[in-house]
């Protein structure tokens, strides 16, 4: 069996966000890039379900698309442990064209399993899963809290309004992942960093894409009030404050 | 001039990172209390590699440049300075002194042991009377033909009970001062060998440091390194590798001491403005910051000639110099700037503090820094 990661390349989730052109692009002079946080988590649960005895699972591959400014990411995946990787070489515009190219690339490739993270940490979106899956016409799962595999068939379990469900799935399919599909993502292995370079990384040209987003501004959230604090034993200066000040009571 | 890292070094130094703030600051205070080595930790250490950072794989090591392994070694150091010192000592002098000086039978016997880590190795040097002045070595090492008998007190050796491995400097030819002095690799467990209690030190209480003694310890002839008489050139060799490491762990406590103190400062408020906004203590923080910046500086000029095949004695001892002693100020200032909370354990300055006091001591003292530069300075 094959898993497929699909993995974005973010900015450091500590970065202070600048813009530029008119704020319609990010600034990205100086920022650190890092694999989405969520699609790390679905890289570890891949590894532990490759490592587990009888799981079947033979490769771990990733996937991105990006311009080659994207690979030092690529490749701390390939130190964590991902066996191969590919890069569509283009730079990402919006959810329909990442998905449409990630589906052009990895159709017919036979990967019975690929997982997304549930979003991107930077803008967001939570299309790219359920798009990929459209195009490639195999079932999605949404909001997957943890993935195992027995004999051939995977069993899910996903968030639902008041608690959980627990669903078998035949493989070809796509898991869009969500916290608790792994604890926390694996510090690689200094052997693992330095073979980084020795794995696979196949990089393939684009499929005409048409561009559906325009970017027209970006904001930043207004920075937050000071805290004001209150005596405790003063409950009367609290409740006037949130009155007049805050203007919620 | 190029200041850029690799990807293998940053992707290196965010692991030694992660694994630093993810599992070495767990019980940290506890550890240092109880004076307890970090056996929990050495585990993961292992598997992840960072027992045998430099050594080639063809030995089962990672092979990585000495410019990652100070970078591993800062941050470890910045979270716990007793692991830091832990793997200095095993990866520069143990490792890098079998593979650097050692024949194929001791490489191949040895070296795949600590490059998986599972075996550690010490530095047999300090005596009781030959600390600094490291060629008076009252420990024999007597010629026996097919094998060598050693007699003789060992001080303050780190890991000397995690480790197994005894690199050991004795003294064969009284007669012939320094250039009687041998080297060897002595397995623990041989007859003979008896430990010191655990010293209960200021600092650095994690590390397990004990004195050695060896009493008619048989040491094969096969374990010797290098020529007859060839041990003390061995230790300095090495002391000028060693002293990266150590450049590298002070630097990462001082480093460890100024986030902390820069975190601090942005948080409290004294006369109602937040620290950072007293002068006094804005100040303070940047003379640290310029201080942690030329030390890591140095680190890695020493660090890069290394590796570039150059030579880097001079190098070495001014890293190690500054870094020590800076160590000590920016974490006396550290504590200064945390007032009250400073000098209890739960902010972890006082221990960085503690711990920092020794880098001025270990693998040559400052002092001895200043001889081995000023005379390097002589010699042009």
């Amino acid at each position: 069996m094959k898993i497929l990661i699909c993995m974005s390349n973010v900015p450091d989730t500590t970065t202070k966000i600048r813009f530029k052109d008119g704020n319609t692009a990010l600034d990205t002079t100086g920022v650190q890039w890092i694999i989405n946080p969520w699609d790390e988590l679905a890289l570890t649960r891949a590894l532990q379900l490759k490592e587990e005895p009888g799981s079947g699972v033979e490769k771990v591959t990733v996937i991105t698309v990006g311009l080659a400014d994207a690979e030092p990411t690529i490749r701390k995946a390939l130190a964590i442990g991902a066996d191969d990787a590919i890069r569509i070489n283009s730079q990402a515009t919006d959810a329909y064209d990442v998905a449409r190219q990630i589906a052009e690339a990895v159709n017919n490739e036979g990967y019975d399993l690929i997982l997304c993270g549930i979003e991107s940490s930077d803008y967001n979106n939570s299309m790219v899963g359920g798009m990929i899956s459209e195009f490639l016409d195999i079932p999605s799962v949404s909001s997957v809290s943890s993935v195992t595999v027995d004999s051939g068939r995977f069993k899910i379990k996903r968030e639902i309004d008041g608690g959980k469900e627990t669903l078998s799935v035949t493989a070809p399919f796509l898991a869009v992942v969500q916290k608790g599909i792994a604890l926390e993502p694996r510090i690689p292995s200094m052997r693992g960093i330095m073979m980084a370079r020795t794995k696979p990384l196949k990089v393939i040209e684009p499929v005409t894409s048409e561009v559906l987003v325009e970017h027209i501004r970006y904001e930043l959230p207004p920075s937050k009030a000071k805290c004001r604090m209150v005596a405790e034993d003063n409950v009367r200066e609290l409740v006037q404050l949130l009155h007049t000040e805050a203007k919620v009571i | 001039m190029d200041f850029a890292f690799t990807e293998e070094q940053r992707m290196i130094q965010q692991a030694a990172r992660d694994f630093a703030e993810r599992e070495l600051i767990m019980d940290v205070i506890g550890r240092d209390t109880r004076a307890e080595f970090p056996y929990d930790h050495v585990k993961n250490l292992r598997e992840l590699g960072f027992f045998g950072m430099m050594v080639s794989p063809a030995y089962g090591g990672i092979g990585m440049d000495t410019v990652g392994y100070c970078m591993a070694i800062e941050e470890f150091s910045k979270i716990d300075a007793s692991v830091g010192v832990l793997l200095a000592v095993h990866n520069s002098l143990a490792c890098g002194g079998i593979e650097k000086f050692g024949n194929d039978f001791q490489k191949e016997k040895y070296l795949p042991w600590l490059a998986s880590g599972e075996k550690i190795g010490a530095f047999l040097l300090s005596e009781p009377e030959a600390g600094s002045d490291a060629s008076r070595q009252k420990t024999l090492a007597e010629d026996k033909g097919d094998h060598y008998l050693l007699n003789g007190t060992k001080n303050w050796i780190s890991s000397a009970n995690s480790g197994s491995v005894y690199i050991t400097i004795a003294q064969t030819y009284p007669e012939l001062g320094h250039r009687g002095i041998n080297a060897f690799i002595i397995d623990k467990d041989s007859p003979g060998i008896s430990l010191g209690p655990h010293e209960d030190k200021m600092g650095m209480r994690s590390s397990d440091t004990h004195s050695v003694m060896f009493t008619d310890v048989k040491v094969p002839k096969e374990n010797r390194i290098g020529e007859d008489g060839f041990g003390f050139k061995f230790a300095m060799k090495m002391l000028e590798v060693g002293r990266i490491g150590i450049a590298a762990q002070a630097t990462g406590i001082a480093a460890g001491a100024l986030e902390r103190s820069l975190k601090y400062a942005q948080e409290r408020k004294a006369f109602g403005k937040l620290l950072i906004d007293h002068q006094a203590i804005a100040f303070k923080l940047a003379d640290m910051a310029v201080k942690v910046e030329n030390s890591r500086n140095l680190v890695y000029k020493a660090a890069w000639l290394k590796d570039q095949g150059q030579s880097f004695g001079m190098a070495s001892s001014m890293a190690k110099q500054y870094a020590a002693d800076i160590a000590m100020e920016v974490t006396t200032e550290a504590v200064q700037i945390h007032g009250g909370y400073g000098y209890v354990k739960e902010y972890h300055v006082e221990r960085l503090m503690r711990d920092a006091k020794v880098t001025q001591i270990y693998e040559g003292t400052s002092e001895i820094q200043k001889i081995v530069i000023s005379r390097g300075l002589v010699k042009g």
